[in-house]
């Protein structure tokens, strides 16, 4: 936006911002790795310098993966991610076409009711959901959250859809139907697969959002078996009052590694996504 | 196989022969057909357990137990329950703290970042990362960043002079709910930078110029030109962000669990407590309800402000 300021100048309106707000934004992943590799000895001793690494061991990962269930709750919270990831893009895409292509009555009804689901917040439903889930007999099975976590992700899912659809141009769906394919057919083959940008950037978010979720998990999952990373790192890696900042520090560390990963390939979608102005902030 | 544009199907068609196919083909007939099996699953998922919480709210509903209708007691209880009355302060300042930090906080990263230099792309994927991670898992690194016994944070503070051994960040009522906003922001914050820096990059630079030329000062041009247009992106952001900070649970949950001696304890928590903890679902149902009607009022407010942008 601007330009031909002199150095001074420039380092003042936009490297110490920019430095400022990297450090903010950084230090809490620093801190968390360094204090994962410290050990016990270097941690709890308050004479030694914090800030740096003096003798770095991986005690605590191995600590964490062999004497904790971490890699269970790992491989709960993908399956339970992709799942419901898989769920919700399906059944995201089943709303968002209709409400994008067709004309019928109460259509407009349909999708503000979808973006007002997607706004309300869990904390206005866990309750009779925790008493729907007992009722079922779900209680600690991985499928009471597979169940549960698209009532969030398909109304968002169906709404970043929605707006990618509309951005898609219908020349080649109505050459189709020229040519006699049906709605289902035009759908499927010539309009579905030019969505792929759609679908990445609303499956990173589903996915994302699915790794993050805690209240449900928290909620329907009490045993060690089938917990997810954020409640088995709440649930077992705090134990009373004593706590395992090495272990529970490796934990968040590779907790959160699978997201962050998945972001770093993808992140122009997920910027793009982000700023249709359509993510729970 | 025959044609069937719109065309075909509206002039052509043969009157009492209508096909099975043909039928399906309709705009109105194929939509509902698509969009039944997502809107009967929200319809079991999310509205009845919405319409089930109105009525829980209304028993005295211990957990395992059948519900007595009660009315509108539970209500009452709230009504003269004085830690009700601190939980909605505490969210009231909580959500208005947070809203206005990352307001700021993410004007101001959006203003930095919106000019050319090296790794631009590197430094914004940087940024995002607090708002990516699992928020549970960087909370407790956060719950270890101030720790009572060893927090680094006191450490740089002690080093910086403040009198040993450092403030008490989550044992202080005040310096609890200091801690928690603040959290609430370092996660926030970049979403806000980015979404607005998107806002920006699409304000045309001939505005700049032409109010350069006509004699604005850098704060005319941001008051006259970049801000009006901002607006709408600001509301946005904002009426998101005061959603999900009113109804947070996670954040506190993990950090502060409500105390020390509810201090930092939210409508969510307070709910989750009285529900989870103490098993009366009916009671805790009513807390989480008090939220209805100020997030019902965000909720439509934002839901026709997206349609219309």
């Amino acid at each position: 936006m601007v330009t031909g300021y002199g150095p001074v100048e420039r380092l003042m309106r936009l490297w110490l911002p920019v430095v400022f707000f990297l450090v903010l934004a950084l230090f809490p992943f620093y801190w968390m790795a360094i204090t994962s590799l410290k050990p016990n000895a270097e941690l709890y001793n308050r004479h030694i310098m914090p800030l740096i690494l003096h003798h770095p061991t991986l005690k605590h990962y191995i600590d964490l993966l062999t004497q904790t269930s971490f890699l269970t709750w790992t491989w709960n919270t993908m399956l339970v991610a992709v799942v419901s990831t898989a769920i919700s893009l399906v059944l995201g895409v089943m709303l968002a076409y209709p409400l994008a292509r067709m004309r019928f009555a109460g259509a407009g009804l349909i999708a503000m009711t979808v973006a007002a689901i997607y706004l309300v917040p869990q904390p206005l439903l866990f309750i009779p959901l925790a008493d729907l889930i007992n009722r079922l007999n779900l209680g600690n099975t991985l499928s009471a959250v597979i169940l549960t976590y698209p009532t969030m992700l398909v109304p968002f899912c169906a709404w970043l859809l929605l707006g990618y659809f509309k951005t898609v141009p219908m020349e080649l769906e109505e050459a189709a139907r020229i040519d006699g394919a049906s709605r289902l057919q035009t759908m499927r083959r010539i309009f579905l697969p030019l969505c792929t940008p759609g679908f990445i950037s609303a499956g990173i978010f589903a996915f994302t959002l699915s790794q993050n979720e805690f209240l449900y998990a928290l909620i329907f999952l009490t045993k060690s078996a089938v917990r997810t990373v954020p409640v088995g790192v709440i649930a077992e890696l705090i134990r009373g009052d004593v706590f395992y900042w090495g272990q529970l520090m490796a934990g968040a560390l590779l907790g959160s590694i699978p997201v962050a990963l998945i972001y770093s390939f993808f992140v122009e979608h997920y910027v793009a996504g982000l700023t249709s102005g359509s993510v729970k902030g | 196989m025959t044609l069937r544009s719109e065309l075909v199907f509206g002039f052509a068609r043969p009157r009492g022969r209508v096909s099975i196919g043909i039928w399906l083909d309709s705009q109105s007939v194929f939509s509902w057909l698509m969009m039944a099996p997502p809107l009967l699953f929200l319809a079991a998922l999310v509205g009845y357990p919405f319409c089930y919480g109105i009525l829980l709210s209304l028993q005295d509903r211990p957990v395992a137990h059948s519900g007595t209708f009660v009315g509108l007691k539970n209500f009452i209880t709230n009504f003269n329950d004085p830690i009700f009355w601190r939980v909605a302060l505490n969210t009231f300042v909580y959500t208005a703290a947070a809203t206005l930090l990352k307001m700021v906080g993410g004007l101001a990263l959006a203003l930095a970042m919106n000019q050319h230099f090296p790794l631009k792309n590197l430094v914004r994927a940087l940024l995002l990362l607090p708002f990516i991670v699992p928020t549970v898992l960087s909370t407790v690194a956060w719950m270890w960043i101030l720790d009572p016994a060893f927090s680094v944070l006191n450490w740089l503070l002690v080093a910086l002079g403040v009198p040993k051994p450092g403030p008490s960040w989550l044992g202080n009522p005040i310096l609890a709910m200091v801690s928690i906003i603040m959290i609430n922001t370092w996660r926030g914050l970049p979403f806000y930078g980015i979404t607005l820096l998107a806002g920006l990059q699409t304000v045309p630079p001939e505005l700049y110029e032409a109010a350069t030329i006509d004699g604005a000062s850098g704060w005319q041009r941001f008051r006259y030109v970049t801000l009006p247009l901002l607006q709408p992106i600001i509301l946005i952001v904002t009426l998101f962000s005061v959603i999900f900070t009113f109804a947070d649970f996670q954040l506190v949950y993990v950090l502060t669990h409500g105390g020390p001696q509810n201090a930092t304890q939210l409508f969510a928590t307070y709910a989750f407590d009285i529900a989870m903890g103490a098993g009366q679902l009916g009671l805790g149902a009513s807390v989480a309800l008090t939220m209805l009607p100020a997030l019902a009022l965000l909720i439509v407010a934002l839901t026709i402000y997206m349609r219309r942008g």
